[in-house]
């Protein structure tokens, strides 16, 4: 079946879930890092740097806050109407090295209740939603050493 | 500091869900507001709209779409979009307006008629929109944000779920009390626990709903309101400002925050900010506030709002709302008319409906609402892509 990530070029290695991460840019100027990517202006104020290249995320963060879905979220948002709703987790994590916080959903089967502001997390390969032509991938976050 | 300008009407469209065009509600806010100043519409020189966003674009440009409605007469004409901002930027247009000296008179309105459930993006691939791609890629409704910022309170300050509740049971209390509010009827906080969880922590009844309404202002320069015989409420500060890189606080629709790792974050974070502005506009202080309305968007984005238009310092927002100082006849009544919890969502109206309230509160005409002897209220809101504001008004 054919992969295709829910949107190109902002996360890498996809099939290798060692090497997987998200790719954000570098100013090649002031060194600022962005996610989601800007590829052609930086977004400093004080750098009119126009040259950045691609430099992935750190793998491991741990979790700025979390909360979940009860409900399903409408179009674009991929999910068969059919087919009872099943909540998912959204955590917001914080990365050290870049001092950032990014978005994602978690792993299938981390709850709510399996998480913790402050807790170490680590970026996987996800599947966002596969019908019976392709499978969309993304990024999820999941508790350091396996599932909650 | 900039000059001040008049507020010789106010009126609004009850909120609700009432199913007819927006077009409707804002004429009948419009005419409302002009019969309050006692003016005609004809002697009105410049008219504001706050866009009403229809697939994807400002449905019947908004500004001409009132003009039109109630009779064409050659006033100039703006339009103004800045998401839940809207309401807010279009006082400010009217505002530059008069004191430039293009208009004497403005009419400014805001009306929507807002679709059922969720906001959602109009239809279409939008991969380059983040406001597309947040839906799309995370399922990241607006409860999804209200839910981390709620979740991440409780974890840094110790807000609890039954502050939450209070803020819902004091703003329900003061909408019941309110002709133009849709929810008018006392909640409990057993009734908030007992609404389901719609993203965890918060609950249906921490999330303010999607509306039907209408508001609008009659704004003159004073020399005009001299004349017109009138001591009106003045509008002293409109901040309009945009945040400061690196932006740190995660916010709608985004995916991450500005990385903090070269740059130093700004030491007044962005809502901050947006109060600080029309203090410093205004020569005011918080102490000097006797009331605010503010964004309660969710129930704990309010207990934000008190620590960023500094009522207290940060973290001690639950404690305020505990006391009591938050609530009608508290030390400062913090959405004595309801709130967006009594009111719900009607974008483009709903930053020109908490100056409405700002009016009728330092008139003296908020009735069973009433904050003793106001003087100077303030008016704080947020919306999407860095947008925000604050009005400073004064008696
Ligand atoms: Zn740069």
């Amino acid at each position: 079946m054919k992969r295709i990530p829910v949107v190109p070029g902002w996360f890498g290695a996809d099939g290798d879930p060692d090497r997987f991460r998200l790719l954000g840019t570098r100013c090649r100027s002031c060194g600022a890092v962005f996610f989601p990517r800007a590829d052609a202006f930086c977004r400093n104020p004080a750098c009119d740097g126009t040259e950045l290249d691609e430099t992935p995320l750190s793998r491991t963060g741990t979790v700025w806050s979390y909360t979940d879905s009860r409900y399903r979220p409408p179009a674009p948002y991929p999910s068969d109407p059919d087919l009872p709703w099943e909540p998912f987790t959204v955590v917001a994590v914080e990365l050290d090295e870049e001092r950032m916080v990014v978005l994602g959903q978690a792993a299938p089967g981390v709850t709510a209740a399996g998480l913790a502001v402050g807790m170490a997390v680590e970026l996987v390969p996800g599947v966002l939603h596969q019908d019976a032509e392709q499978v969309w991938t993304t990024w999820h976050w999941r508790p350091l050493g396996g599932p909650a | 500091m900039t000059e001040d300008i008049a507020v010789l009407g106010a009126g609004m469209h009850p909120w609700g869900k009432w199913g007819r065009d927006f077009a409707e509600y804002g004429t009948v806010a419009a005419r409302a507001a002009l019969a309050d100043a006692q003016l005609d519409w004809c002697d009105v020189r410049l008219v504001v709209g706050a866009d009403t966003v229809r697939c994807g674009y400002p449905g019947h440009v908004a500004g001409a779409t009132f003009a039109r409605a109630l009779g064409w007469q050659g006033a100039r004409v703006s339009s103004v979009y800045a998401a839940c901002a809207s309401g807010a930027q279009a006082i400010n247009t009217a505002r530059a307006q008069i004191l430039a000296g293009m208009a004497d008179v403005a009419l400014v309105v805001g009306a929507d008629a807002a679709p059922k459930g969720f906001f959602a993006p109009a239809g279409g691939d939008r991969p380059d929109d983040p406001d597309w791609l947040r839906f799309r890629v995370l399922g990241a409704t607006n409860p999804v944000y209200f839910g981390l910022f709620a979740r991440r309170r409780m974890a840094q300050l110790g807000d609890t779920p039954e502050d939450f509740a209070l803020v819902k049971v004091k703003n329900a209390a003061a909408g019941a009390a309110n002709p133009n509010a849709r929810y008018r009827k006392a909640v409990t906080a057993g009734e908030v626990a007992a609404s389901p969880v719609v993203a965890d922590p918060l609950r249906l009844l921490d999330i303010c709903a999607t509306s039907d309404g209408a508001a609008a202002l009659v704004l003159s320069s004073m020399a005009f309101a001299r004349r017109h015989g009138v001591a009106p409420v003045r509008i002293r500060a409109v901040s309009t400002v945009t945040p400061r890189y690196p932006r740190t606080a995660l916010d709608l629709p985004d995916f991450a925050t500005d990385s903090a790792a070269l740059v130093p974050p700004p030491e007044v974070g962005f809502r901050a900010s947006i109060a600080a502005a029309a203090y410093e506009e205004a020569g005011t202080g918080p102490a000097d506030l006797d009331l605010a309305e503010v964004y309660d968007l969710s129930t704990a984005l309010e207990l934000e709002w008190y620590e960023d238009v500094g009522l207290c310092p940060v973290g001690e927002g639950a404690k305020l709302l505990r006391e009591g100082a938050t609530a009608l006849g508290g030390r400062i009544p913090v959405n004595p008319s309801g709130g967006l919890a009594s009111f719900g969502e009607a974008v483009p109206a709903q930053a020109l409906a908490q100056v409405c309230e700002l009016t009728w509160q330092l008139r003296g005409q908020a009735g069973e609402r009433q904050v003793r002897a106001a003087r100077c209220g303030l008016a704080a809101n947020q919306g999407l892509f860095g947008h925000g504001s604050a009005v400073i008004a004064v008696r």
